[in-house]
């Protein structure tokens, strides 16, 4: 087992395809009614193409902002982000993002929200058939050809979830943002959608950055986990590499010595080195 | 068995009670619905006496309400002699609308044509709101700049009493019929700005964030995502709307003349003709009602919940 956990991102210059997405001395500062508010500073690591890589920290880190600026719905207030050799300038469905709350629009069906994404990605070099065709595959990768006709509010939160998902893969992005996926779904359910996640992810082979706060989920899910120092001004504290053989099995990893070696170290950072104070 | 029978024998009798009150001299007023929930056959005497004892519960309490109104006006009534009782309204309204829709030239109309009149002009002064508020609230929802620079023109505009603008519209048009319109039209425009605005502006990050990610067009994000977001709150200004141009309509007639219901009660007072003026009083009521109700049905149909 390797585990070397890397203080920061070395600076030397890598391959494109090392530095898939980079995060160059990103600071980011809210100016709020109450003055202003230092959320990030210096934060500073690279994402190598076809990597999984987990942001994980107590709530309050800015993880969430990581992938806000990652995703472009942010702009860093200084330092460079960039995304398969150029630089983010704004949203884009390169780079798709899977929102917490699934974010599904309530008045159309779960094909139609599908849709909408595959539609505004291929609607101008691609027919209505290849379109729909298009959809249907990726509701039936997440299982849920049955449901397709269906409205959000007709379906479980998992199911959600999974559209969520199916609409952002639908895209066919560079790199799939996921925003605490799976943070209100019942422990069951999140085991479940977490083995589809890697089998998608496998089959698939994109880049992914995913925020959290479950230790399990990185560590099961992960290439390398960026741990993140408390705020305000927070920045990456250590980054954990997961040199566990794919494809992972939940039942075979409760036992495994390495699995628990690694859950015990993000464990050990968040609350032994960057513990929180009760708030 | 027996209870059932008198609580059949109570419904006809109040049925009978009903008919003599004024307000159903309207055909299409709800208290004629009554008619057909009263059950006939008693061959399941227990689902009977449940379903009869709901009916009692859901009639009782509009009918007090109803002889309530009828006692009071009947004793005002007697106290003012020139003010017509319930009886005495009743067999004039049954006149008057034997021939609803009678001409006898521009200043005799049946009652029918009085109210058709009132609702075209109201139709067209609130179409033309709705034309011009809806669009005008989305934009102002969807720009801060637009919404901040509208905020005093609409401060200063909206509480102006609607027949303020009667004689700005007499100036400008020349005419009676377009100035009653133009009175509509301005009075009935704020509540749809105001609400279409406030639900464009109400619209959750999350969705917005979609739209940023899907980088969707100005016309997707109206077509996919404002505008069925904002559909129930633009339905509450219509309805609103629709409220505030039915209770013009009348100030407005009574001051520009012509045909219809407000013109009818200045013209029925000159006549001091005060049968009419309650039965007119009774109609706008009625009118205003069930244009309440259809607005209602029709934003229940449109929810996505």
């Amino acid at each position: 087992m390797t585990q070397d956990t890397i203080q920061n991102a070395t600076t030397t210059v890598k391959p494109v395809a090392e530095r898939y997405v980079q995060l160059e001395n990103v600071n980011m500062t809210f100016v709020t009614k109450k003055g202003t508010f230092e959320a990030l500073r210096n934060v500073d690591f690279s994402i190598q193409e076809g990597e999984f890589i987990s942001i994980i920290g107590h709530s309050g880190c800015g993880k969430s902002t990581v992938l806000n600026l990652i995703a472009g719905l942010l702009n860093p207030t200084d330092g460079n982000i960039f995304c398969a050799g150029r630089e983010v300038a704004g949203p884009g469905p390169e780079r798709a993002v899977v929102f917490q709350n699934h974010s599904l629009l309530p008045w159309l069906s779960c094909f139609e929200n599908v849709y909408l994404a595959v539609e505004r990605v291929f609607g101008a070099t691609e027919k209505k058939e290849a379109l729909t065709a298009r959809t249907k595959a990726v509701l039936e990768l997440v299982g849920l050809t049955h449901a397709m006709d269906k409205r959000p509010n007709e379906i479980s939160g998992g199911m959600k979830q999974r559209v969520g998902i199916a609409r952002a893969l639908a895209m066919e992005p560079k790199v799939l943002l996921l925003d605490e996926p799976f943070g209100a779904l019942d422990a069951l359910t999140r085991a479940h959608l977490q083995d589809e996640l890697m089998g998608i992810m496998a089959k698939s082979g994109c880049t992914a950055v995913m925020v959290t706060h479950d230790v399990d989920e990185a560590v099961l899910l992960s290439d390398r986990i960026v741990m993140m120092t408390n705020g305000p001004a927070a920045t990456v504290g250590e980054i954990l590499s997961v040199d566990l053989a794919r494809p992972r099995k939940r039942l075979e990893l409760a036992e495994d010595r390495d699995y628990n070696h690694l859950r015990s170290e993000v464990l050990k950072f968040l609350y032994e080195r960057h513990a929180k104070k009760a708030a | 068995m027996t209870t059932i029978l008198l609580n059949q024998e109570s419904v006809a009798t109040l049925m009978q009670a009903d008919d003599t009150k004024p307000e159903s001299v309207v055909p299409t007023s709800p208290k004629t619905e009554i008619k057909s929930p009263v059950p006939t056959t008693p061959k399941k005497p227990g689902l009977l006496a449940v379903k009869s004892r709901e009916f009692f519960q859901w009639i009782i309490p509009p009918m007090f309400g109803i002889g309530l109104l009828l006692v009071v006006w009947t004793v005002i009534a007697h106290q003012s002699p020139n003010l017509p009782g319930p009886v005495s309204t009743w067999h004039s309204a049954v006149q008057l609308f034997s021939h609803p829709f009678y001409d006898n030239g521009p200043n005799d109309k049946g009652i029918g044509w009085n109210i058709v009149a009132s609702l075209e002009r109201v139709g067209l002064g609130f179409g033309l709101a709705a034309l011009v508020g809806i669009p005008m609230g989305f934009i102002l929802g969807r720009f801060e700049f637009m919404s901040r620079m509208a905020a005093p023109i609409i401060g200063l505009l909206r509480p102006v009493s609607p027949l303020a603008w009667l004689p700005i519209g007499l100036l400008v048009f020349k005419m009676a019929n377009p100035a009653a319109i133009w009175v509509i039209f301005i009075s009935a425009i704020w509540p749809m700005i105001i609400n279409t605005a406030v639900g464009v502006s109400k619209v959750p990050q999350d969705y917005m964030n979609v739209a940023k990610v899907l980088n969707l067009s100005e016309w997707k994000i109206v077509t996919k995502i404002l505008f069925p977001f904002v559909l129930p709150y633009m339905m509450t200004g219509v309805r609103l709307s629709i409220g505030v141009a039915w209770l013009v309509i009348v100030a407005a007639e009574m001051l520009t003349g012509g045909v219809g219901i407000g013109f009818w009660v200045w013209d029925e007072w000159n006549n001091l003709n005060v049968e009419h003026i309650i039965i007119a009083i009774f109609v706008v009521g009625i009118v205003g009602f069930m244009l309440e109700f259809l607005l209602l049905s029709i934003a229940k149909r449109f929810s996505y919940e």
